[in-house]
């Protein structure tokens, strides 16, 4: 898009239904008597496929050049080292 | 879909014009921000679980699970109104910016009704303790947690709501320009940087209501 190359128009309401499923999905897994751990890797892996589907299609970043992609994935590592530092702290 | 267009020009370097590449920066630095929130809210639940009662216990999980679906049908909206504009459809612009307005007004208005429910069961952001009585717990009965709950999920929702706003404020300012004929097929980089900042803001939504609401 950016780049003013054609592409195909991306499925927005395809996006749309997977996000509303995931979304009732993540509800009624939340509430399942699964052990804590595999409830939260479930959920954090549903949130993590929710929020991939809004960046790669509605915020179209699937159809920008790969120097995009890398600046928008520059915060992902500071980010883990963030959080992982200070919990390393904790235990 | 669109071909290179005169507000739009790819640019040296990244290859995206400056405003979207401004506006990307600028949702890069807001990605530190809500880690911050967000791994204080991971990083205090680990050090004092005492402090945390159950988000199912405590928090209204099925309405917020509602106004949620509602942001998501807002970032629909505005995926539509920029189709439209692609296209040149200048009512469709307008009618699809008109309901990302109204459903982000509705998120905000759903999370005041939520924060005043709350309160009233004493769930405050500094509350000392509180009792889930709308979740079937009696009154006097099931004293949860400590203040650093409160003050953690109001931190996180609270920016994420001030964000909403702001979106919803920047959004009539579309509608606005949308109405004086400012964008067209060949001029709608606004529009653009205005549907990131909105999806950016469902993103980190999506992200808070798994941590928050459902963990």
């Amino acid at each position: 898009m950016v780049t003013g190359e054609e592409h195909k128009a991306p499925p927005y309401m395809t996006v749309f239904v997977v996000l509303a499923v995931l979304t009732v999905l993540e509800v009624l897994f939340a509430f399942t008597s699964l052990p804590k751990f595999w409830l939260a890797v479930g959920l954090i892996l549903m949130a993590i496929w929710k929020a991939l589907m809004v960046a790669l299609y509605y915020m179209h970043l699937r159809f920008e050049p790969k120097r995009l992609w890398i600046l928008a994935a520059s915060p992902i590592p500071l980010a883990t080292i963030l959080v992982v530092v200070v919990i390393k702290e904790i235990f | 879909m669109t071909a290179m267009t005169a507000d739009r020009s790819p640019m040296a370097g990244m290859k995206v014009y400056n405003l979207k590449l401004g506006m990307w920066v600028f949702l890069l630095s807001e990605v530190m921000f809500f880690t911050g929130l967000i791994g204080s809210y991971i990083i205090l639940r680990f050090a004092h679980p005492e402090s945390f009662g159950a988000p199912g216990d405590v928090l209204n999980v099925p309405l917020t699970a509602f106004n949620t679906f509602v942001l998501i049908c807002s970032s629909v909206t505005m995926v539509k109104a920029f189709a439209a504009i692609e296209q040149g459809d200048q009512r469709g612009l307008q009618k699809w910016l008109l309901a990302t307005i109204l459903l982000g007004a509705f998120f905000v208005g759903v999370q005041a009704v939520e924060y005043t429910l709350l309160s009233r069961e004493g769930f405050v952001p500094m509350a000392e303790s509180y009792h889930a009585i709308a979740r079937g717990a009696a009154e006097g009965s099931a004293v949860i947690g400590g203040p650093l709950y409160g003050a953690t999920f109001y931190t996180m929702t609270g920016f994420h709501g001030a964000h909403v706003s702001i979106g919803v404020l920047c959004l009539c300012f579309t509608l606005w320009r949308a109405r004086k004929g400012a964008y067209t097929a060949g001029s709608l980089g606004g529009v653009e940087i205005m549907g990131l900042y909105w999806h950016f803001v469902d993103l980190v939504w999506i992200l808070l209501f798994t941590i928050v609401y459902l963990i």
